[in-house]
């Protein structure tokens, strides 16, 4: 930018403004941005900002056809207390936490070991299995739920909580194995013929050189296969009927639509709450979780 | 890469021939191993099932007997589930193309502010997405309500009247896709700011050297240093969009009249709901062929994207 | 006892392309070698072998008496610096230090007694807690170097390891790697293309070129008594001049004639050594240095002839005049006091006491 107004002040060409246009020009562009900024962000955060409203009311408030949506005249927990203390939220939270837990520990030993080895340690068909991944990661989950159905059935894990510890990590290990190949490669080949001649084996070469270089990437893709594991839907959806095995992406509309009756106070409070693992993640560690999504496109 | 011959590894250091050769396949051998669980996982539930897929689609409801590509035949045949096929399409392509443009001007509104603001504006920008979408759409689902709906509301005090968001055909596709432009949104922005921020800034000035406008600019060097994560970004969105279901799922459950049904969807209600799991099965093989190609695609420009970083 | 001995190793890749053409190299021990030569000479890939990060084709390696074509690197007892130094990043250089020590399962107490010892030998003891992030191009190439040293290896291996340091440092640390050297006098590979640090820091210096070993020698040697055009061009700065030549007999004596009729007598004492190039195609090879203004016409064999610079390049001590000669470039090195001006003819005197013959067909110095 500074160029462009030094070019300015030394060619003064008829099809240049006059001098000094420049900076009214920035100032303009920067408050038209503010602006699309603002309205992007309103468009945004208003349906959050309305769960958030919600949850706050009592079910009166919300039945109350003359009051305004958008504000909460009587703010009450009441929602949020029962959510925790009766019905099976709680269940459904442990569950959750159960299954995510464990599928992004499975994940992420199954991709470190495998970008190690795919990274450092050709072999043959190394470079296929590579290529193969990545596009594993590309087959949507709705293209397998139906085939999925049968075989969790014929194994017997049918509306078992355990069925999603088995499946979930076909979503998450080719992303993570994918983005750890990219990270892996880029550490120097030198460190590795450092180490081989500091006397490391390829299994201390891993733990003790390149698990710790790699610290940010590893990160990235544990965040990445927590999110996924967080927000699944279909599978569940599909695999698991009775309450007390349910996730909570499931289980908030199942157990808290009754027919016709729909605690929107309630759903919105646990809508809410599931939403907010996720979002403190994020809200803590914002740039490993871009540089996730980011990765596989730019690290290649 | 090619000249990584890290050959000498492992094993007991006796000066013996064939020790070499040895101590490589001990190496190759550790290598398999430790991409044998990667395999199990890609191969047993990913692979296996695909192949389980094409075989349960050629088989009759109760899965008895053998009926080859019937259950295809049958489907294209129905008038519903070639409005899926429509609706699949508008679906995929209205998002997306709403998503990529929106995504575009937000990418370059943030790079156009002091870096110090950015981060904040940034983080806001991208809770759609940070959300998981089965949450996040139901608080959509409560603003859609046909008698509460909080956007009616809004919108009645500026005179329009209320909108049946999700009871009308039209309302009820635009309303689907509108939500998946909100999740999806942020995740083009993102990318988008990725690729502008690798744009090296004295392009740039050569080109404002050159006496390029800021149309120009955007033009001649944006776009062309940003082609391949724009096609690579919205290949990769299409394919999610495309075989997408939490969304339609809750808010409409491919009502009303079946209107609003995608592959994803229709495969579940008739596959899962219906419990006719072989013509679930031929439903959402139907996608395979577009995916497909769309795959390919992606994979070409990740390949591509690759080397350029490399070279 | 830390002798390296190469013996006719072979390096080839796929499709047959030979990196390394069957070299034959003796090491003896606590002497410092470099090899040195242009990219793609060879060079790297033969310390790579020695170091076990590249299998050898054909041929054998052996340090210390020890076969170790078959031994992996870590058993082979060597220590190795590189190009970017390869520091662990997440290590302090206090542990980038102790790794090799730790991994071989050392006693704390020793670790810290050699880790110390070398830091103050590098002068890098303030250091030692700082990550590799903090520290300068030249404290980093330190850092590899006390990781190198810790080890107490039978053979330093060095890859190029001032190349990413600036001109400035790079004469600072040439200095103290000799300096290192002197105080540990550990057998030393070390690899380089540029031959200002080959000569300055070489007992012995391995010239290399397409695979082959072109010279070996001590510095000196290489420089008055180069045996190929390659070294004879590749060792000095500026190069060494080369002119195509035919050598004359006239009775008895031996002429040199050069491009634009310049005529120069051969040493009397030299007449028996290039008798046999009489008539056939030669280069006439003379150093910048050898070429200067007139002065001591007293002394034998110095020849004068007419030149016409074109550029003139003052460098305080010296001054470098460049001209053509039938289309090469010729360079002379003369007093600064001397005047001189691009375009305006002058005289300069070269001293053949100091001149080379080559063989233009063989590239073999006569």
């Amino acid at each position: 930018m500074s160029t462009t107004a030094a070019t300015e002040s030394t060619a003064p060409l008829p099809m240049y403004h006059a001098a000094g246009s420049i900076k009214r020009e920035r100032r303009w562009a920067l408050i038209g941005a503010y602006v699309a900024l603002a309205v992007f962000v309103i468009f945004f955060m208003f349906p959050p900002f309305h769960m958030l409203i919600t949850s706050l009311k009592s079910s009166a408030e919300i039945a109350d056809l003359n009051g305004n949506p958008w504000i909460v005249s009587a703010p009450t927990l009441q929602n949020y207390r029962e959510l925790l203390t009766e019905g099976n939220y709680v269940i459904h939270f442990r569950n959750s936490i159960i299954v995510t837990l464990t599928v992004v520990a499975i994940t992420m030993v199954i991709s470190t070991l495998a970008a190690f080895a795919l990274a450092r340690m050709r072999f043959w068909g190394s470079a296929a299995l590579a290529t193969g991944v990545f596009l594993t990661y590309l087959v949507p989950e709705t293209l397998l739920f139906i085939p999925l159905f049968q075989i969790i059935g014929g194994l017997g894990l049918y509306n078992n909580l355990g069925a999603m510890i088995l499946i979930y990590p076909t979503l998450t290990v080719p992303f993570c194995t994918w983005i750890m190949i990219g990270y892996f490669s880029s550490i120097p080949k030198e460190l590795d013929e450092a180490a081989l001649i500091d006397g490391a084996n390829h299994l201390q070469m891993l733990w003790k050189i390149f698990i710790p270089v790699a610290l940010p990437g590893i990160l990235a893709a544990t965040i990445f296969a927590f999110t996924v594991s967080w927000a699944q839907f279909l599978y569940p959806m599909a695999f698991l009927v009775s309450s007390d095995q349910m996730v909570l992406t499931v289980g908030i509309v199942s157990d808290l639509i009754r027919g016709d009756t729909f605690q929107w106070g309630k759903i919105m409070a646990g809508a809410l709450m599931a939403a907010a693992p996720p979002l403190l993640v994020y809200a803590f560690l914002m740039d490993y979780y871009i540089a996730g999504l980011t990765a596989g496109a730019t690290k290649g | 890469m090619a000249d990584g011959n890290l050959v000498m590894q492992g094993g007991s250091a006796r000066p013996q021939g064939g020790t070499l050769a040895r101590l490589a396949r001990k190496r190759s051998t550790l290598a398999f191993l430790m991409t044998v669980p990667l395999l199990a996982v890609i191969g047993g539930l990913v692979a296996y099932p695909f192949f389980y897929a094409l075989y349960l689609s050629m088989l009759n409801k109760r899965m008895t007997r053998f009926i080859g590509l019937e259950n295809y035949t049958f489907l294209l045949s129905r008038e519903t589930f070639q409005s899926v096929i429509w609706q699949s399409v508008l679906f995929a392509v209205g998002a997306v193309i709403a998503k990529a443009l929106i995504g575009f001007i937000l990418a370059h509104v943030l790079h156009e502010l002091p870096s110090k603001g950015q981060r904040k504006w940034r983080g806001m920008l991208l809770v759609p997405w940070v959300i998981p979408p089965a949450v996040s759409t139901l608080a959509w689902w409560w603003l859609f309500d046909p008698s509460y709906s909080a956007i009616n509301w809004a919108v009645a005090t500026i005179g329009i009247p209320p909108v049946a968001w999700l009871g009308e055909p039209s309302w009820a596709r635009f309303s689907v896709i509108l939500v998946n432009v909100w999740y999806g949104a942020p995740f083009f922005m993102i990318m988008y700011l990725a690729a502008l921020k690798s744009v090296p800034d004295q392009l740039y000035e050569a080109a404002a050297i050159d006496g390029a406008t800021g149309w120009q600019k955007l033009r001649h060097v944006t776009v062309p240093m940003m082609r391949n994560i724009i096609s690579i970004t919205v290949l990769f969105s299409l394919i999610v969009t495309f075989a997408n279901f939490d969304i339609v799922r809750i808010l409409t459950n491919g009502g009303p009249q079946d209107k609003t049904h995608i592959f994803g969807t229709y495969a579940f209600q008739v596959g899962i709901q219906s419990g006719d799991l072989p013509l679930g099965a031929s439903v959402s093989l139907f996608m395979f062929p577009i995916l497909a190609i769309f795959a390919v695609f992606v994979l070409r420009g990740v390949t591509r994207r690759s080397k350029e970083m490399a070279g | 006892m830390a002798q390296v001995s190469v013996r006719k190793i072979v390096k080839a890749y796929e499709g047959n392309v030979q990196a390394v053409k069957g070299i034959d190299l003796e090491i003896a021990d606590h002497e410092f070698v470099v090899l040195v030569g242009p990219s793609g000479c060879g060079k790297s890939t033969t310390l790579r072998m020695i170091a076990g990060l590249e299998e050898i084709t054909s041929g054998e390696i052996a340090i210390g008496g020890t076969v170790v074509n078959d031994i992996p690197p870590r058993d082979r007892d060597i220590a190795m610096v590189f190009q970017n130094y390869a520091l662990y990043p997440h290590m302090s250089v206090y542990e980038n230090m102790a790794f090799g020590l730790t991994l071989r399962k050392f006693p704390k107490d020793e670790i810290a007694r050699r880790v110390n010892n070398a830091a103050r030998i590098l002068d890098i003891e303030p250091l030692l807690e700082r990550k590799p992030k903090a520290l300068s191009g030249g404290q980093r190439q330190r850092v590899a170097m006390g990781r190198a040293i810790v080890r107490d290896p039978k053979v330093f291996l060095f890859d190029e390891p001032l190349s990413n340091l600036d001109a400035k440092l790079r004469v600072q640390m040439r200095t103290e790697i000799k300096k290192v050297h002197q105080t540990v006098r550990t057998t030393t590979v070390y690899v380089t293309h540029d031959q200002v640090e080959a000569m300055t820091l070489a007992d012995r210096v391995v010239v290399m070129n397409h695979g082959i070993i072109e010279q070996v020698g001590p510095p000196q040697e290489l420089y008055h008594h180069p045996k190929t055009r390659f070294v004879a061009g590749f060792i000095g700065s500026p190069a060494m001049n080369f002119f195509p030549a035919r050598v004359e007999n006239a009775s008895g004596a031996l002429r040199v004639l050069l491009p634009n009729d310049i005529v120069l007598p051969v040493p009397a004492e030299r007449t028996a050594r290039y008798q046999g190039a009489v008539g056939r195609e030669v280069l006439f090879g003379i150093r910048p240095e050898h070429l200067t203004e007139v002065k001591n016409l007293d002394r034998d064999n110095i020849s004068v002839f007419e030149v016409t610079p074109e550029v003139i390049e003052p460098m305080g001590m010296e001054t470098l005049v460049h001209f053509w000669m039938q289309g090469a470039e010729i360079c002379a090195r003369i007093d600064p006091t001397t005047p001189a001006e691009p375009g305006r003819p002058m005289q300069l005197a070269a001293d053949l006491n100091h001149m080379h013959l080559i063989d233009a067909e063989s590239g073999r110095v006569l």
